[in-house]
């Protein structure tokens, strides 16, 4: 699938979803031993042409996620590569044992997808919102974490994943028009983040969506005088310490940013990582709050978690300005 | 490997003594009831129904096996030395620091152990995926889950069992180790376990009820061609701690170390 401006603008109005089904379509060609398997959520998956058009590649174990990954880690053990979809909730959690069995403890080649992570459901509400789940994935052992940018990354993350032999959960956030990060090719390596922009200020280090937003507030905040950088840390697990060791010399304030709880998430995996550092900036962790909170669109949910780049830039600001 | 009806009996002599063997050795608490149970199970598949080729664990088309009552190895690691897939050597590290030979099995193929288990309900999601897989790779193996009743409390073994019947994967058989034990302790006290025959057969599998410790009964029930359109539930009626008087039906052995005195006594008891 060739990334170029037209494509990727058609992504990004399709959405996360959509893309993700087009993406698998096209792995088809590429892909002779590919399985895809939903939790009655295929269409949702937007995985209906590959279901009519491959229905010997495609399985629908009904809603029951436990079997879901266990049968997706059978047909992997035979030699199959496996993309295993559901909302973000049902498969991390309602399935996380069977995730850390069959994924981590035997190292099953299934590549766990999550649709609609993050905030995307709006009205449907904290039941079907993915703000934990890469907190419980990173904490398995054996399990790579990837949280694509936009749609563009979407396919790329598909087409790496096809590659890469091991367990992997893909966490997709954003929802029909999801902003373009990327207009044109660039070099995809899981476990290695991108530089988007540099500064010397304030780096945002961001995964999802948030890597949009990340951008639109360091515009902001050039405007405003700031040297400031931008990160995509689309692999949460491994973390890209090296690049990160980088920016600890080179900019004299660390942003996370993610559509997920400020617990146990990227930033919590920046953190982590800054703490065994002797020197290193301050960071300020920008994510979700800890509690379940009233819901609505996804724009408005963003809005009101402080999630859009206005705001981040405002948050930036008063960080900046105490430092 | 096919063996008569009386050398499956001498191997599961056999396969009871290794078990008292490790139990002791190991001088710590095992799952003896449940590994007990089991061994006229394991005896039938290892000795006579699984195509299996020790020389070559990786064998594509060798039968897959599945424990997932994964705490059942007492009965399973003594098979596996008997078929010959390791010695003595690596037998008799049963439950040393650092071992392959734990108290729930560890994914090593080398081995002949194609899945790690311990948690329950996860081996049969995993069993359908295989036959699945084989089915569409055209390959003739069957693949065989072993499962407890008490294990049959979680959901997810019903989730597995509707799948498998829905996908007419008639090249796997689940077997429940039927022996009315838990845990806690009766089965049918804990959670209802009557009727479980009647619950696989209406989740639409071919449902057999045997005498577990009756190798001819097994023999037939086990014998499965795989090309059936409907999976195969083998509900084999046991006696948990099977073997050893003391622990028939005692619940105590559920988990429990075996002394001096009660090792004489069993060894005893089953080398009679």
């Amino acid at each position: 699938m060739q990334i170029n401006p037209t494509n990727a603008k058609m992504w990004a109005r399709f959405g996360s979803r959509a893309t993700y089904g087009q993406a698998i379509l096209a792995l088809a060609e590429h892909c002779e031993n590919l399985v895809v398997m939903s939790a009655d959520l295929g269409n949702s998956s937007g995985l209906d042409r590959f279901k009519s058009g491959y229905p010997e590649k495609f399985v629908n174990v009904g809603i029951a996620e436990q079997n879901l990954v266990g049968v997706a880690a059978g047909i992997a053990k035979e030699g199959f590569v496996v993309f295993a979809s559901s909302f973000a909730p049902f498969i991390s959690m309602r399935a996380s044992e069977q995730i850390r069995m069959n994924l981590g403890y035997m190292g099953a080649n299934v590549k766990a997808v999550a649709i609609g992570s993050g905030l995307s459901m709006g009205f449907l509400g904290n039941s079907h919102f993915g703000i934990e789940d890469a907190a419980v994935m990173r904490a398995i052992p054996g399990i790579t974490v990837v949280s694509p940018a936009d749609c563009s990354e979407i396919v790329k993350t598909v087409f790496a994943a096809a590659r890469f032999d091991g367990p992997m959960y893909i966490r997709l956030t954003g929802g029909p028009g999801n902003p373009a990060v990327y207009l044109d090719d660039y070099d995809f390596e899981i476990g290695k983040a991108v530089r988007l922009r540099s500064g010397s200020d304030v780096t945002f280090v961001a995964c999802g969506t948030m890597v949009y937003e990340s951008i639109k507030a360091a515009e902001i905040l050039a405007e405003k005088g700031l040297s400031v950088g931008v990160v995509n840390m689309h692999t949460i697990k491994p973390l890209d310490e090296e690049i990160l060791s980088e920016l600890f010399n080179s900019t004299r304030l660390l942003v996370t940013v993610e559509e997920h709880s400020v617990i146990g998430g990227l930033g919590s995996a920046v953190a982590e990582f800054k703490a065994g550092v002797k020197v290193a900036p301050p960071q300020l962790i920008i994510g979700l709050p800890d509690y379940f909170g009233k819901t609505g669109e996804y724009d408005f949910m963003k809005e009101r978690y402080g999630l859009l780049g206005s705001a981040i830039a405002e948050r930036v600001l008063r960080t900046v300005s105490t430092l | 490997m096919k063996r008569s009806v009386d050398e499956i009996k001498a191997l599961a002599r056999r396969m009871r003594k290794h078990i008292l063997d490790i139990s002791f050795a190991c001088n710590g608490s095992a799952h003896l009831g449940g590994g007990m149970s089991i061994v006229e199970i394991m005896a039938v598949l290892y000795g006579a129904v699984l195509r299996l080729n020790p020389a070559e664990p990786e064998w594509e088309d060798r039968d897959r096996f599945i424990l997932s009552k994964g705490h059942g190895v007492l009965g399973y690691y003594p098979a596996l030395l008997e078929a010959g897939f390791f010695g003595k050597e690596i037998f008799d590290s049963f439950k040393k620091n650092d071992s392959d030979l734990i108290a729930h099995p560890v994914m090593n193929l080398k081995l002949g152990i194609e899945s790690s288990n311990g948690s329950l309900g996860h081996g049969l999601s995993l069993g359908v995926g295989l036959a699945w897989a084989a089915r569409r790779k055209k390959r003739r193996h069957r693949i065989f889950v072993l499962l407890g009743d008490g294990e049959c409390n979680e959901g997810s073994v019903w989730e597995a069992a509707m799948s498998a019947s829905h996908y007419e994967l008639g090249n796997l058989v689940a077997i429940v180790d039927y022996n009315k034990l838990q845990s806690d302790g009766a089965s049918d006290r804990i959670l209802n376990s009557d009727g479980l025959p009647d619950k696989w057969r209406a989740f639409r599998w071919n449902t057999i009820e045997v005498d577990g410790h009756n190798v001819e009964q097994l023999l037939s029930a086990l014998s499965v061609s795989g090309d059936s359109g409907m999976p195969t539930a083998v509900i084999a009626h046991t006696v948990k701690g099977k073997g050893v008087s003391f622990m028939e039906n005692n619940n105590e052995w559920h988990h429990n170390r075996l002394t001096k005195s009660f090792y004489d006594q069993a060894l005893s008891e089953v080398m009679s």
